[in-house]
């Protein structure tokens, strides 16, 4: 029921900026002093990463676009005290009431710490992580099914692989990177069950020197589609397609790092869900405290297809994303198996996009070469 | 009256020998600090933003209002600490820049035993987590300074490789061993017991204790460094190495004693990063304070009462960072160039230390 009442009002953004912009016609010309919502956005990188950061950043700017509201934004602040401060930097100085800090490890301790100070200020956290018996009214969490953006990546790198194998350049083996090999790989598989997919963990979110060493290493292994969840896939991108290997996308559109070799890309549109929570706070309604979509919500888009996309990639790709768009859809489903030879669901046993147990994933599927320790 | 100046000129000369090696240790950086942003102006004018504004900003974010000085002295702790831990060991004449390895162990250390004495009465918890924070720091730094002493490893890279050991070693403990299975996204060690976490100061502002006991540290090592034979025989020893050993002064205790203390200091900042701010052991206390402790020592000229001022200084600079990214428009990295160009002009002072004719007593002398 949440989700509805929210996706009702991410449909209807378009029409309510439109209002806003009319109702900001007729307010006096002041720049900063005439707004009526001051929202702060925090990075934990550079807003230019071609990932995650500047997928938010993307978000932000459209926001900016929206009559009546003032956005301040503050990039590379660590997961320290620091946030807390620029929490209320935000709060004392610009007189913030909405903010956005939108790395995971800003949410506990740190939001969780500044958010009972300031009850009359909302704080939305982008990952899963709020519960009502826990945490602060004032506070939200909203995250995206962005595995099935992965899946479609892996559909079209299925069809791209010539040597059947592809590769994957992760930073943690953690549930949500977990999540994004495995549904590469059974993406690729849908196409040809034979396709195996190597998996290199760097261990940290951004070291772009092991990055460009991984991809090198995937490239010398012989794999010919290449993507990634680290935080900027920049050097992963720009390394593989010099190296001649096909890349998918993550995070944010990476088509201008290879024009010729960029197949999709699974990205976050936050720019859709950022300013249906604005629009919401400026129309005097309030936020849900917990919100999650994926495709079908407009929390997830795919890059535009690139000229390597075959015909018959793009009419598997178009159908697939389609069965998605109606909402339900199970990429891991029966007869599965890790790479470890355990089961993971049965023959005719399958785990839904929304289904609480994935979050809680800590195997590599079958076809996965690697390793979670 | 010719009777009265015979009488006071001794104590005058005395005087000028006494506080003019003080005027030249403090001017020199001052005028260096102030070179440092004049130049750093300039760089400001050539991107067309005012340094004015600038300077402006820093003040109201960092020293303003009850807030800003909230903002800027909740920052300071592990920079006390993180300065200690280069200063010590400096005295020695040791550059030890990988203080960020002993606040990274130091603080898996005291995440660790937190939650090994769960159910102790708060006092022996903290005591215990503190103690082995302080013990890990000091174990990690002062294999440094054993390595020096005994095989002749160049110190400097010896500690900040083993800042990246540090780091890997943390990364994989709290992947592994140490890891809360509920820390799915965020790999952690358990979260530490509310008794556990070191709370703020009575002073109405949220800074936490860890503020006090930093500037504790600093008095401490600065009776330790300027008021005892401990002290005196470690400046000896970072003067010439060759004199005190002839004197018969035990180099190597001392070396592997100053490394460990500073590494003690910068374990005890991870103590205080757990308990008072993450309330766990995580990746976030990969967070750079060991780096800035470089800086902050060296401005302070290696004089632990200094530390006190140049951190809050620094902390106040870093603190109006986010406010010069939203009200002027500048990257972040920003006050990061000003605090480089501050240290590359602050370097080059070193040289002036001795050469100035007005931190001569003879100067004066000659005018009177």
């Amino acid at each position: 029921m949440k989700r509805e009442l929210t996706r009702r009002h991410f449909l209807n953004t378009t029409a309510a900026m439109g209002a806003a912009t009319l109702a900001g016609a007729m307010m006096p010309g002041q720049a900063r002093a005439a707004s009526d919502l001051t929202v702060g956005f925090i990075y934990v990188g550079p807003k230019d990463d071609f990932g995650y950061n500047q997928a938010h950043a993307e978000g932000a700017a459209a926001v900016k676009e929206m009559a009546g509201v003032t956005v301040v934004e503050e990039e590379n602040v660590p997961e320290t005290v620091d946030v807390q401060n620029t929490m209320e930097s935000m709060i004392n100085f610009d007189g913030a009431t909405l903010l956005f800090p939108t790395s995971f490890g800003y949410f506990d301790p740190h939001i969780l710490e500044v958010a009972p100070k300031h009850p009359d200020v909302r704080f939305q956290h982008a990952a899963g992580l709020w519960s009502a018996d826990k945490h602060p009214m004032n506070v939200g969490s909203y995250f995206g099914y962005i595995g099935m953006g992965q899946y479609l990546n892996g559909i079209t790198a299925g069809y791209a692989s010539k040597t059947k194998k592809i590769g994957f350049v992760a930073a943690k083996p953690i549930p949500q990177v977990l999540q994004n090999i495995n549904s590469f790989l059974l993406g690729a598989r849908s196409v040809d069950p034979e396709i195996t997919c190597q998996v290199i963990f760097t261990g940290e979110w951004s070291l772009a020197v092991k990055e460009a060493e991984a991809t090198n290493a995937l490239a010398d292994q012989g794999c010919d589609v290449i993507t990634c969840h680290v935080d900027g896939p920049k050097v992963v991108m720009e390394t593989a397609a010099a190296r001649g290997a096909y890349v998918c996308g993550y995070h944010a559109d990476q088509t201008a790092l290879a024009p010729e070799k960029y197949l999709t890309g699974a990205e976050w549109n936050w720019a859709g869900v950022y300013t249906g929570m604005v629009q919401t706070v400026l129309d005097g309604g309030s936020i849900d405290n917990f919100v999650r979509g994926g495709l079908s919500d407009g929390f997830i888009k795919m890059s535009p297809l690139g000229p390597a996309v075959s015909d018959a990639a793009r009419n598997q790709f178009e159908a697939t994303k389609a069965e998605i768009m109606k909402g339900g859809y199970s990429v891991f489903k029966g007869p599965l198996k890790d790479n470890a030879g355990n089961v993971i669901a049965a023959d005719g046993e399958a785990f839904v996009e929304t289904d609480i147990a994935l979050e809680s994933m800590n195997y590599l599927v079958e076809g996965v070469l690697g390793s979670t320790s | 009256m010719s009777d009265t100046t015979a009488t006071q000129t001794p104590p005058m000369g005395a005087l000028l020998a006494r506080w003019l090696p003080r005027a030249e240790a403090l001017l020199i950086p001052l005028a260096a600090l102030l070179c440092g942003l004049a130049v750093f102006s300039l760089f400001l004018l050539t991107l067309g933003k005012s340094p004015i504004d600038f300077y402006a900003l820093i003040y109201k974010a960092g020293f303003s209002t009850a807030f800003s000085w909230q903002n800027t002295l909740s920052r300071v702790a592990p920079l006390l600490f993180a300065g200690l831990c280069v200063a010590l060991p400096a005295r020695l004449g040791l550059v030890v820049i990988g203080g960020e390895g002993a606040i990274v162990l130091g603080g898996l250390a005291a995440a660790v035993l937190g939650l090994a004495v769960v159910g102790a009465p708060p006092v022996i918890g903290f005591v215990v987590m503190a103690a082995g924070a302080a013990l890990m720091g000091g174990l990690w730094i002062g294999a440094v300074g054993w390595l020096r002493f005994k095989r002749g490893v160049n110190e400097t890279i010896a500690s900040l490789l083993m800042a990246y050991i540090a780091i890997a070693l943390m990364n994989h403990l709290v992947e592994g061993l140490f890891r809360d299975p509920q820390s799915l996204n965020k790999p952690s060690t358990a979260p530490l017991p509310e008794a556990l976490r070191v709370g703020d100061m009575p002073i109405g502002i949220d800074v936490h204790w860890g503020f006090a006991f930093g500037v504790l540290a600093c008095v401490i090592s600065w009776v330790l460094m300027d008021r005892t034979t401990i002290g005196f025989a470690a400046r000896i020893a970072g003067d010439n190495v060759r004199a005190a050993q002839v004197q018969g002064l035990p180099v190597g205790k001392l070396i592997i004693g100053f490394t460990a203390l500073g590494g003690a200091c910068a374990g005890l900042a991870g103590f205080f990063e757990v308990s008072a701010i993450h309330g766990s052991a995580n990746g976030s206390l990969i967070s750079g304070y060991g780096y800035t402790g470089i800086l902050v020592a060296f401005l302070a000229r290696h004089n632990p009462l200094a530390i006190i001022p140049v951190a809050t200084l620094l902390a106040g600079f870093e603190a109006s960072s986010g406010l010069i990214q939203r009200r002027m428009d500048l990257p972040d990295a920003t006050i990061l160039v000003m605090e480089g160009i501050v240290f590359v002009v602050l370097l080059l002072s070193e040289t002036l230390y001795g050469r100035l004719a007005i931190f001569n007593p003879t100067f004066w002398e000659k005018k009177a």
